[in-house]
């Protein structure tokens, strides 16, 4: 049957904001189901309140609602679009936990909605766990054991009969978000506690440790006729207790016969359909005992999940493409390979490499929690890596995470025999560092300082990873003491390291040389890799897809061209400070490239290299060709030549991405890349603070007075001569880590201390610039052709500076600067954009001061608001920066429409849409080593994983929007709020707390506050402080009984810090939210006074578009 | 673990060398070349006696990871003559292992060559088409490139290859279902894998292994209420007496169930051609269309010929006047549109060119085994009411 005649437009839900759990792969799924139903001529709308994404760009949809995704906001969106389907299975667990509630609350029948993709039925099925248990059996399949709990008398009941340790499972959450091992009564106190909190259900499962088991998962599609495909299998290489997406994975699996396989295959269809899942795909979890092979179903995701993206992005068969196919009613068989363009969708794919996915940690950003890997994800991104051997996949995908600890270190001695009994009791505890670990281990085995089959015997005992992966660990390790001891480095030893995986920078390492040294070696000896295609088919059929990754084989499958070639370098595996924002920028690059003109009349062909499988650019149908490699300086070279031997090479993309590439560009450049766009010259000077400051006193801008430190007394000079407070920041690192303010001498010291170990001589010295306490920060993105400017956006924090820019919220349009500021910030912007010499983006960060326009710092790329700009203004400024890379000007761009023929993002008419962005942070996800939520006070230092668009008429409604949008539950309007504020604050809170506490909230506060207030003469209960001796309840238990919708709690910067610590753990952990400067307070206040009645007004970002743009065309006559 | 480090080359008949490191036993064997795209199941592939006569490259990287163990034998040798790898493993990680893959190679005899890029090779045979070729390793590099070359040019070709008489069984053997038998089949064994009477047992079916050459005589003084052909290597159009023996059968009104080889034989007793495909469909995951109910199964495949029958419609099978009445295509490749399976609409006998018995390999087409069950019965009660009638 083709497809569905009975539907013509889909409501689509997305997954909101990046977090930990839920990331760029549901943006890479959702873009594909919307492009895919609008090629076969639906209406799509969208709600998706995440702005960085691909998919709420308005060319995906037909209607896009940047809105928070709650059922109050998408009913009144049903309500204005009527649509005859809603497909809640791409969006990750937040769109199948909306639209069960849509369901469940009786808006889809009540509007006539169908589900399509999975029923309710379906859905409940798989999710609730004793359902879920019945269908398991019914197929005759084994689950744990286990006990439903409800309560934590039940948990304390069940807990008697399965005996410690045990699995906590909370039901309905994300990301294994509240599961944890239980060791003993207090573990389970505390985690099932938590988990019954989390679970919308208040329930949790506790279950019988498998843990160590190995861990499989299969990913299944299924259609309207019942047929079903495996597309992809993935065995987890850290065994059962590590959640999957913390583990690195392998797929297809390598250690199971057929026999066990085909097993997991019939589990897993068996289960596709008594769940009911109709169409669609699924992912279905199973562990299986080491020894004797006794298998047990884990648990199924009814919809599209990171496993499928990865799925995806390994096999190359497109999942959420095909589900999004089946959901409107085709079957698998009457659905093309895309890849082969020839053979059906209604075949398992088959591969002839192995995919290595290894995930990225953030603990760095979380001093304080505890870097112990368990079922709670916690990483923050990933890369994986296609070779044809394990380990070649293996390496590739190590040094893609672009960290260093990442890959195995050679350097010094191997461990001695007593360090390997140290090191093995290390890795019992699964950590980000295991791996790194085990292979300093397998070192001194292949050295022969310890037994190597005993060895092997000894890690599989401590860690139950599997003895096949930790042989090829073993055999990497053999492989770098050959390449140590061998006299001389011959062909078919560097062949043999290259085969496994080794960088030309890790055999350098080995031999004590530099790696360029190596890679000339190695060309010398005709040593290069060849590039494969992923084809979904072992090569049986001939593929139509550009689609390669490279290994050291014979023969090489680059076809030749005749168009230049665009190389753009993606952004590599998600982090904090670099996430999907620049993925968004990459993409758009490709797209604006795949239909500029070129002078020979052929057109670019775009080439995208990226080891992101999360991504839209990553989606093989982006670009033209994708290279899915690491992006190092090596791997990127040899794309570049293979390319350069395949046709002409315009050039190479590097400012899009992020750090990643932009950190590459010099040396791309003297190995004679030819770099797009502003020049990496250009991009030294601006990162450069000398040559940085040279410019920008040509221009006669001022900046905050700074100096550099290599000891303590130096410091103590440079700080009183700057004036406190400072900012303070190691001289070697981006991206704001370890930066912190320091308010007087004493926390001067206490950093120094912490930061110039052994009393300063350090390596590299620490930074210290005046902080410009109670600034206002501003944002600008700009673009500059050398000649004309086009200023993007400019963007107002409603934090002070001091707070990392991706960490605060902001405006656009700015609320309150005024014409002549904005004057000024134009006049700067051009004078920096002209003085480094930018060519594409620019993004410069001011801080306004006593009507002071201080410059604090410029990035020559693109930023990670280029999204939020581009969404908020209606102007597609990626795109354009790409054209400006390739030489086409502002003044074209204007004509020919990719720009606004007038004005820019600064003259947005009066009565413009604000948007506000926010940033989404991850602290509940992150706990100490005792249990504790970790702080969660802003900084220096960038912390947040995503971020949420608000936008409506006002500033406050749409900043209402943007906190419903971060959270689950929004503001409070009403109950009780806590406010215990820092001396500097307190005048600035007074008005703001008279306002609640005549909106009708109680106001609870502690002394010193309260002293303020009642003086103020605002009615508040004055609470216990935790650390204050008393029996009455203090503000933590007041917190924690959930009494309290609302706490604002600034630093101080010396007293009863652990009282404050207390007071936002305990608000993290209850999920109230949380404000910590005066500024959002305000801001907080002043969108509950606004909250409306009615559910938010919602307005499409087309019918936004639309309305600027005939302002803008107003204005031009 | 075995030192892998003497050298060892694969030849194929259009000047293709390939050096790679020697693997399992040391010597030279010639065959056709074929690639087989199973990610699992190496040890059911090397064991199935369609393989026989072949030299078989596996596209999936890593061989050998779980070893080899006696459970998963499908028949009681090895019968591939040569091995092509990429990763050869060497060590075994699997519960239910017993050996290494290249102790076991080994043992059998099979000349393989590991570390070499497979994947180029599948490309080669699939814009070339299967083709002859030769693993050298140990002594047989002693001579010259080019003489291995002509060594490889001069070897006798897959088609009518006959190797019915190396596979088959000696003697008939009975094999007995656990529980009540429903029925029996008579089982001709043209090099059948063991999951086939597995699934067949599984079913209370008593099956009588019979032996490539047994005469309609034999056939029927087993009582049997079923007719099935195995798998088997080689030409179907050498297989002449299987084919007289089949119609035999059909004219006495037996049912009959073919997979693969039989599936070439049902053919053939209709009337119809078989032909060599370009480069065969050897692996695990292939669609296969059931026209009856509209349904795509995933099955395993290792077939070099098809059956020709035109793919609409339904045609009077041409051989002895229409005598056995019409056929249908019933299955259909989704890959390339080959016949997969043939359906007689006027006489209970039906067969597939795949294999639903996998093994290894999904277990979607295992229908067809209670589709054999069922004629049985249907058979019984027939002869039943047909005794009663007498």
């Amino acid at each position: 049957m083709p497809r569905r005649t009975d539907l013509s437009s889909v409501l689509v839900i997305g997954s909101g904001p990046i977090v930990i759990g839920q990331a760029a792969e549901f943006d890479y799924s959702g873009t594909q189901a919307c492009r895919v139903l609008r090629e076969e001529g639906l209406r799509v709308i969208l709600v998706n309140s995440n702005p960085a994404t691909i998919m709420t760009d308005p060319d995906i949809a037909d209607a896009t609602y940047i809105e928070p995704i709650d059922p109050e906001v998408i009913r009144s969106i049903i309500a204005e679009e009527r649509p005859d389907a809603i497909l809640p299975t791409l969006g990750g667990q937040t769109a199948l936990n909306a639209a069960v509630a849509l369901a469940e609350q009786g808006v889809l029948e009540e509007f006539g909605v169908e589900m399509i993709g999975a029923s309710l039925e379906a859905i409940q099925r798989a999710e609730d766990r004793s359902r879920f248990k019945e269908v398991v059996e019914r197929v005759g399949g084994e689950s744990a054991r286990s006990v439903i709990c409800h309560s934590m008398d039940e948990c304390l009941a069940a807990a008697e009969e399965l005996g410690y340790p045990m699995v906590v499972r909370p039901s309905f959450t994300m990301g294994g978000l509240g599961s944890g091992m239980a060791y003993d009564e207090d573990d389970l106190r505390h985690i099932a506690g938590a988990g019954l909190h989390y679970s919308p259900t208040t329930e949790v499962l506790l279950e019988e440790s498998i843990l160590g088991w190995k861990e499989f998962e299969l990913e299944l599609m299924r259609d309207h006729r019942d047929n079903c495909v495996v597309v992809c299998s993935i065995e987890n290489v850290d065994p059962v207790g590590v959640h999957t997406g913390d583990s690195v994975t392998v797929a297809p699996a390598l250690t199971l016969t057929d026999v066990e396989l085909q097993q997991l295959r019939d589990l897993g269809i068996g289960i596709i359909r008594e769940v009911g899942v109709d169409t669609g795909g699924c992912n279905v979890q199973f562990a299986v005992h080491p020894e004797t092979g006794r298998t047990v179903v884990i648990e199924m995701n009814p919809r599209v999940s990171r496993s499928s993206a990865l799925a995806s992005k390994a096999t190359g068969f497109p999942i959420a493409k095909i589900a999004a196919r089946l959901a409107i009613g085709y079957s698998l068989d009457e659905i093309r390979n895309d890849i082969t363009g020839t053979t059906p969708a209604s075949f398992e794919p088959t591969l002839d490499y192995v995919v290595v996915k290894v995930p990225r940690f953030a603990f760095e950003k979380f001093p304080a929690a505890d870097p112990t890997l368990t079922t709670t994800m916690k990483s923050v991104g990933e890369a994986m890596a296609l070779g044809r051997s394990f380990t070649e996949a293996l390496g590739k995908a190590q040094r893609s995470l672009d960290v260093t600890a990442s890959l195995p270190d050679f350097r010094g001695e191997a461990p001695t025999a007593s360090e390997v009994a140290a090191l093995i009791e290390q890795v019992r505890t699964p950590t980000d560092t295991r791996l790194v670990t085990i292979a300093r281990v397998l070192r001194s085995a292949a050295e022969g300082i310890v037994d190597p089959a005993e060895t092997i015997e000894r890690l599989y005992e401590a860690t139950a990873i599997d003895r096949w992966f930790l042989d090829q660990m073993l055999q990497v390790a053999e492989i770098a003491t050959r390449i140590r001891e061998a006299e001389v480095l011959d062909a078919p030893l560097i062949m043999l390291a290259k085969r496994h995986g080794l960088a030309d920078d890790q055999i350098g390492q080995l031999r004590h040389v530099d790696g360029e040294v190596i890679k000339g070696v190695r060309e010398a000896l005709g040593i290069n890799p060849v590039y494969k295609t992923v084809d979904t088919c072992a090569a049986e059929f001939a593929s139509r897809t550009p689609y390669h990754y490279s290994t050291y084989d014979q023969e090489t499958e680059v076809e030749p061209r005749e168009r230049s070639a665009v190389l753009i370098l993606g952004s590599g595996p998600n982090r904090i400070g670099q996430g999907i924002e620049f993925d968004y920028s990459c993409v758009h690059a490709a797209l604006a490239l795949s239909r500029a003109e070129t002078e020979d009349g052929l057109g670019y062909e775009t080439v995208m290299v990226n080891c992101n499988p999360e991504t839209v650019s990553t989606d093989y149908d982006i670009a033209d060709r994708l290279y899915f490699e690491p992006l190092t300086f090596e791997d990127v070279l040899e794309v570049y030549e293979a390319e350069k031997a395949a046709g002409p090479v315009a050039g190479v993309i590097v400012q899009l991405g992020g750090q990643t590439p932009l950190s590459l560009a010099r040396r791309l450049q003297d190995a004679g890349l030819p770099i797009l766009g502003t020049d990496p010259a250009a991009i030294d000077a601006a990162e450069d603070r000398g040559e940085f400051g040279a410019v920008l006193a040509r221009a006669g801008l001022p900046a905050p007075p700074y100096g550099t430190a290599w000891a303590l007394e130096d410091a103590r000079e440079v700080a009183a001569s700057v004036g406190y407070p400072v900012l303070v920041r190691p001289s070697y690192v981006l991206g704001g880590r370890g930066m912190e303010i320091v308010y007087d001498e004493e926390g001067l010291v206490d950093y120094v201390a912490r930061n110039l170990p052994d009393g300063g001589r350090a390596q590299a010295p620490i930074l210290i610039d005046r902080f410009l306490d109670t600034a206002v920060e501003i944002d600008v993105d700009a673009l500059f052709d050398g000649e004309d400017l086009y200023v993007g956006g400019i963007m107002e924090h409603i934090e002070e500076a001091g707070i990392h820019s991706g960490d605060s919220a902001c405006t656009l349009p700015p609320v309150s600067l005024g014409e002549e500021v904005i004057e000024r910030i134009r006049t700067s912007t051009r004078a920096i954009a002209e003085g480094v010499g930018v060519r594409g983006l620019l993004n410069v960060q001011y801080a306004l001061s006593q009507d002071v326009l201080y410059v604090l710092e410029a990035n020559p790329r693109a930023s990670r608001t280029v999204p939020f700009v581009a969404k908020a203004t209606g102007v597609a400024l990626a795109q354009a920066a790409a054209l400006v890379k390739i030489g086409r000007s502002i003044a074209q761009l204007r004509e020919q429409g990719v720009l606004p023929a007038q004005g820019d993002g600064t003259d947005l008419p009066l009565d413009a849409p604000i948007a506000v962005k926010e940033a989404v942070l991850p602290f509940k996800r992150f706990r100490t080593a005792d249990g504790q939520a970790v702080d969660s006070l802003l900084g220096p230092e960038m912390r947040s994983t995503g971020e949420v668009m608000g936008l409506d008429s006002t500033f406050p409604l749409a900043f209402a929007k943007s906190q419903l949008a971060i959270a689950g539950q929004g503001l409070p309007s009403s109950g009780a709020v806590f406010v215990s504020v820092a001396d500097r604050d307190k005048r600035g809170v007074v008005l703001a707390v008279a306002r609640l506490a005549a909106l009708g909230f109680e106001v609870l506060t502690t002394e010193g506050t309260g002293r303020t207030l009642r003086r103020s003469g605002i009615p508040c209960r004055i609470l216990r402080k935790a650390s204050q001796p008393g029996t009455e309840p203090s503000v933590i238990d007041l917190i924690e009984s959930g009494e309290v919708t609302l706490v604002a709690n600034t630093p101080s910067g010396t007293d009863a810090r652990a009282d404050g610590y207390a007071i936002r753990a305990a608000a993290t952990s209850m999920d109230i939210p949380i404000i910590t400067t005066v500024q959002e307070f305000q801001a907080a206040v002043q969108a509950i006074e606004a909250l409306p009645a009615e559910p938010f007004t919602v307005t499409s970002l087309q019918q936004h578009t639309e309305r600027l743009e005939a302002t803008r065309a107003g204005c031009a006559q | 673990m075995t030192s892998r480090t003497d050298s060892a080359v694969l030849i194929l008949e259009d000047g293709t060398v390939v050096h790679g490191t020697a693997y399992g036993a040391r010597g030279a064997r010639l065959g056709e070349v074929v690639f087989s795209t199973g990610m699992t199941g190496y040890q059911e592939t090397l064991t199935d006696p369609s393989y026989a006569g072949q030299i078989v490259v596996q596209t999936a990287p890593h061989i050998g990871n779980t070893g080899v163990n006696t459970a998963d034998m499908e028949s009681r040798r090895v019968w591939v003559r040569g091995y092509a790898v990429r990763e050869a493993s060497r060590t075994v990680s699997n519960w239910r292992s017993e050996q290494s893959l290249e102790d076991f190679l080994a043992a059998e005899d099979v000349v393989g060559i590991a570390g070499i890029d497979t994947r180029m090779i599948t490309r080669i045979l699939r814009e070339q088409g299967s083709m002859r070729g030769g693993v050298f390793s140990g002594d047989a590099l002693t001579r010259s490139t080019e003489e291995l070359l002509a060594e490889v040019r001069s070897a006798p070709a897959m088609a009518g290859a006959d190797f019915l008489a190396e596979v088959t069984i000696a003697q008939p053997v009975v094999l007995e279902p656990e529980g009540e038998v429903i029925g029996t089949v008579a089982a001709l064994d043209l090099g059948i894998k063991g999951a086939t009477p597995r699934s067949m047992l599984e079913r209370g079916l008593r099956v009588h292994l019979l032996p490539a050459t047994t005469t309609l005589e034999e056939l029927l003084a087993t009582e049997p209420d079923a007719l099935f052909c195995s798998n088997g290597p080689g030409d179907p159009a050498a297989a002449d007496h299987q084919v007289e023996l089949l119609r035999g059968a059909l004219d006495a009104g037996l049912p009959y169930f073919g997979i693969c080889l039989g599936n070439q034989l049902l053919g053939r007793a209709l009337g119809f051609g078989t032909y060599k495909l370009k480069y065969g469909h050897r692996g695990i995951n292939q669609p296969v269309l059931d026209r009856a109910t509209g349904k795509v199964e995933i099955t395993a495949h290792n077939h070099g010929f098809a059956v020709d029958v035109p793919l609409e419609g339904e045609h009077t099978a041409p051989h002895g006047g229409g005598r056995y009445g019409r056929v249908v295509v019933s299955h259909v490749g989704l890959n390339d549109d080959v016949v997969e399976g043939i359906r007689c609409l006027d006489i209970p006998a039906y067969s597939v060119q795949y294999h639903p018995e996998a093994a290894a390999g999904p277990h979607d087409a295992a229908y067809l085994f209670d589709r054999l069950a069922q004629l049985v019965r249907e058979h019984r009660a027939g002869s039943a009411a047909g005794n009663k009638e007498s």
